[in-house]
């Protein structure tokens, strides 16, 4: 399964492909069950969705979570800084596959491809400017263990403009890759 | 009356209050937490982890994290579960040897080698091992390797877990419940801090 690999060795925003180190579902023994779990029926055609099918209850319930805490943008946060939340926290971990989409849909909705590269680039220090920095020292903070998150990170969330419905976009957006980024970290690799 | 929803409990939320009002807006990710956590610990087909083992692993990943609201509930998950109450202590103890700070662990050779950083590689002490069994030592070590060093996973770690009797399919179930509860306890956590700032 691993025989054409070419890891990424540094963060970039570029396309990555990501190959399970155990074995996917093949997608003919796909059932009714399965495609609930994927929720996407096109997520058939993802080797890391097969294989995260394996258990489809969970897997749906991921994904509902997922879409929700960064698609559902009605009110809250700007999709952009919840992005930049996903891509902090996959910086941090070391994520290298997650901190690539992350950081691509961060650049498409905030408009500042170059601030994300230097997240990337200079690391989880970089600095972005008050709002991002509040967002990413929040997310990293959360990330750590023991979680370091406390009073100030909200302190400097609200000082840079956001409410609490907001902030709890953050905690939230922020949370769940710590979930994401240890399934795509241990479960396969990236690949070129 | 809905049944009880388990980050609003930890996380000390009430009906009514300005933070049920906030995640009331994340309905489906409130409902679908809420979903992951029952599908892990109450789940429709237990063949490939028992819930022996998933209390087990959750007793040890959130008593790694040290958040206090959140061991007590699993501690307890793990002695009231079936056969759960003689492995209590066992992982107590190892919990207590496990205990470090995270992440650290190596970035693939290259630039990023500057960043990499060392740290405690966990494995379950030679007196525990025939009383955890060797499937439960193998998912404690891959457990805390996920807590707190994700990026030094290797092919050789599922190969481990391969070894040790769990199938590809109790893998999948088994990193999914350690990341949740990554997750779980950091959404806990956030949301405490922020009631507790607004108290």
């Amino acid at each position: 399964m691993s025989a054409a690999v070419n890891p990424p060795i540094v963060f970039t925003q570029d396309e990555l492909g990501w190959v399970s180190w155990i074995e996917p579902l093949p997608e003919a023994e796909l059932t009714e069950r399965h495609f609930a779990g994927l929720v996407d029926r096109s997520r058939a055609k993802s080797e890391y969705f097969r294989l995260l099918v394996r258990d489809p209850e969970v897997l749906e319930a991921r994904t509902k979570t997922d879409k929700d805490i960064f698609y559902n943008v009605a009110d809250g946060l700007p999709r952009a800084e919840r992005e930049l939340a996903a891509a902090a926290t996959s910086r941090y971990n070391g994520c290298i596959y997650c901190a690539s989409v992350h950081a691509r849909f961060a650049s498409t909705y905030s408009k500042r491809r170059d601030d994300v590269q230097r997240l990337l680039d200079e690391g989880i220090k970089a600095d972005l400017g008050e709002r991002w920095n509040a967002v990413v020292k929040a997310s990293v903070a959360l990330a750590a263990t023991p979680i370091a998150f406390g009073p100030d990170n909200i302190e400097e969330l609200r000082r840079a403009g956001l409410d609490d419905a907001e902030i709890v976009d953050v905690i939230n957006g922020a949370s769940f890759f710590n979930w994401a980024n240890r399934l795509m970290l241990s479960l396969g690799e990236p690949s070129k | 009356m809905a049944p009880t929803d388990i980050i609003d409990t930890l996380a000390g939320i009430e009906p009514g209050s300005a933070l049920d009002g906030i995640r009331a807006r994340r309905l489906q990710a409130r409902e679908n937490a809420q979903k992951s956590y029952l599908s892990l610990f109450e789940p429709i087909d237990a063949g490939d982890v028992s819930l022996l083992e998933r209390a087990a692993v959750a007793a040890f990943v959130t008593g790694l994290h040290g958040e206090t609201p959140v061991v007590a509930f699993y501690r307890d998950k793990l002695a009231a579960t079936a056969d759960g109450a003689r492995l209590v202590e066992a992982i107590e103890v190892e919990i207590a040897r496990g205990k470090t700070s995270g992440p650290y662990g190596s970035f693939p050779a290259g630039p990023l080698s500057v960043e990499n950083t060392a740290g405690l590689i966990f494995r379950v002490s030679a007196e525990r091992r025939s009383g955890l069994g060797a499937r439960l030592v193998a998912a404690l070590e891959h457990a805390h390797l996920l807590v707190f060093r994700p990026r030094d996973a290797a092919s050789a770690d599922m190969q481990a877990l391969l070894a040790a009797g769990w199938s590809n399919t109790g893998i999948v179930t088994f990193s999914q419940l350690v990341a949740f509860l990554s997750f779980q306890v950091r959404v806990v956590s956030g949301l405490r801090t922020l009631a507790a700032v607004n108290a």
